[in-house]
């Protein structure tokens, strides 16, 4: 990937808040954009390394192939499961209506 | 069939519960029907600090499938984050597979035994293992605005088998889903439960239009809602035809416009625009840094191909082949599922006549089993009753007449054919007393033996009827055969 320099621009920060369903002020996407710029132009330094022979990495780790047997263990109560919720009615989260579905 | 003036260009996405005890990647049960959010724990709420582990019979559940399909499992998979919002995805992102799926390139053959479409193999692009998520429920009795979410269903081991856009009609599409759905009970995967969401299929479908200046395809639309096989193929239809008046009616082509989902209503029988659908950019997919990759050995491919047994493919041949029923006759058979093969096999083995066994299972026993919805391990008629049926009739020791009598016999009272013939006074008639009967006969119709004797030889059927009042055990056609025999010797 030698080379390969990215820039972000004002229009990718706001994309990726919509995704977030951050609603962000024109001041705060300002900020934004030069915080995760200064992110992104770290990254390039590594792209001025040559990773020609150098096998792509899935995990930071060496570990493969962890597995857990297929055995039922108690979870959480309901009470407690719901009890983070800000509204609940003793057996489901309530959520704002979806729309558009 | 209609002629239309288009190619449908079907692909399909069938999502697959695997049938394990607990989800993919926490230890919660999977149970179906329990009362809301209580199958949960921190791992499918997605609370901070939470860390998933995969599920080792959901990983072999899913290998087994794969190669069923004639998959390439790759050497080394991994687990990437989807990412989007919805109420029912608790950690903002579902765990999926991306660019290396567990399995890929495979093929399903299907064929369709009245020739409605030429048998064809329908290539597999990929099958990967992934995460559910939960359920929510619209809450409108109440007139409450709000959606209600249960999280039982999260984490839930999902496999995700996309074809390749092979499919050419609806009804190729059903006979995929038909036979899909075959394989994955005949291996045991999947309960393929529909009204229990345990499979579930999307359909990508658009058209081909020879116009003159080359083939022309419209844009592609994704069906969602589809609840039944009957639904996948209504809404294809439904839909191809749509498509085609809005190619008259605007000329939008493939790529003019983004990929667009639509919703089936299976009330209306219409399909209609859902929200949105984000690019694939769009859910920002990356390798999940709290699972670590499975790699596979070929060892391990090859024991796990061990398991996956004798397929309906497979069967649908050895049945023709070694037991001369015909093609139709073996797709019956082979498609009532493994435990039904299994009882033919016995009782055609056990009874030396698979032709006869064959028509006594689809016509008798496919009837009554529809008749009460009973599997053919309920079934109160055993192999080896059945076999003793078949053997009588087939020896002419029972007439096939009174076969169903004994047949019936035996469903009512559990009781073996030489018991139900016992209960029924049905006794092979020996064949001095069989002859002396024929000679009675002869002798109080010499209308009849004279007519047979200028060639008439319908005549003797009326004799036959006698022979049965007199003796309602007596064999039809030995009666017919001696009878003529006698004739001719006076
Ligand atoms: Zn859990």
């Amino acid at each position: 990937m030698k080379g390969c320099q990215v820039s972000l621009s004002l229009a990718d920060v706001k994309k990726v808040a919509m995704l977030a369903r951050l609603q962000l002020s024109d001041t705060e996407l300002e900020r934004m954009t030069h915080q995760l710029g200064q992110i992104v132009d770290y990254v390039n330094q590594l792209a001025e390394l040559d990773t020609e022979s150098v096998t792509p990495l899935s995990h930071a780790g060496e570990l493969v192939n962890v597995f857990a047997e297929d055995k039922p263990r108690p979870g959480l109560s309901r009470a407690e499961v719901l009890s983070g919720a800000p509204k609940q009615d003793d057996e489901c989260y309530r959520v704002p209506a979806v729309l558009g579905e | 069939m209609r002629e239309q003036p288009y190619e449908i260009v079907i692909g399909l996405e069938v999502h697959v519960q695997l049938r394990t005890r607990t989800k993919l990647f926490c230890r919660c049960s999977t149970e179906f029907g329990q009362p809301a959010n209580t199958q949960t724990c921190p791992v499918c709420t997605g609370q901070p600090g939470s860390l998933p582990v995969m599920n080792r019979d959901a990983f072999q559940l899913s290998m087994k499938t794969a190669l069923a399909l004639h998959c390439q499992i790759p050497e080394f998979t991994r687990w990437d984050r989807k990412q989007y919002y919805y109420p029912d995805l608790p950690k903002g992102y579902q765990i999926s597979q991306y660019d290396l799926p567990m399995s890929c390139d495979g093929w399903l053959e299907i064929c369709d035994s009245q020739g409605v479409f030429d048998p064809k193999r329908v290539g597999i692009i990929r099958a990967h293992l992934e995460e559910d998520a939960g359920k929510s429920m619209h809450d409108e009795t109440s007139g409450r605005a709000d959606s209600r979410i249960d999280l039982n269903r999260t984490g839930t081991p999902l496999l995700e088998i996309v074809s390749q856009p092979d499919l050419r009609s609806a009804a190729e599409a059903r006979a995929y889903l038909d036979e899909l759905k075959l394989l994955l009970q005949y291996l045991d995967v999947s309960d393929c439960n529909m009204q229990e969401g345990s499979l579930r299929v999307d359909a990508n479908v658009n058209l081909h239009l020879d116009e003159p200046g080359g083939v022309i395809a419209t844009p592609i639309v994704e069906i969602k809602n589809l609840n039944s096989f009957r639904a996948v193929e209504r809404a294809l239809e439904y839909e191809s035809q749509r498509q085609y008046e809005v190619w008259l009616e605007k000329g939008v082509k493939k790529g003019d416009i983004p990929k667009q989902t639509r919703g089936w209503d299976d009330q209306l029988e219409v399909t209609r625009a859902q929200r949105h659908k984000e690019e694939s950019s769009d859910y920002r997919y990356f390798p999940d840094p709290d699972l670590v990759p499975v790699v596979v050995t070929p060892d391990e491919v090859e024991r796990v191909r061990a398991t996956v047994g004798e397929l309906p493919a497979a069967l649908r041949l050895r049945l023709q082949e070694e037991y001369d029923v015909s093609e139709y006759d073996a797709n019956v058979i082979v498609n009532q599922g493994r435990d039904f093969v299994g009882y033919f096999v016995e009782v055609a083995d056990a009874s030396g006549d698979a032709r006869r066994t064959s028509n006594w299972i689809q016509q008798e026993i496919l009837r009554r089993l529809n008749e009460l919805q009973m599997s053919i391990r309920q079934f109160p008629v055993t192999a080896a009753a059945l076999a003793g049926l078949v053997k009588a009739i087939a020896s002419g020791e029972l007439d096939s007449s009174r076969g169903r009598d004994v047949f019936g016999r035996m469903f009512e009272h559990g009781e073996s054919a030489a018991e139900a013939m016992q209960s029924l006074g049905i006794v092979s008639v020996d064949a001095g007393s069989l002859r002396s009967l024929c000679e009675g006969l002869l002798a109080e119709n010499p209308r009849v033996v004279a007519e047979v004797k200028e060639g008439k030889q319908k005549a003797v059927g009326a004799l036959i009827g006698q022979a049965k009042r007199l003796n309602p055990n007596v064999n039809p056609s030995e009666v017919r055969e001696i009878c003529l025999e006698l004739i001719a010797q006076q």
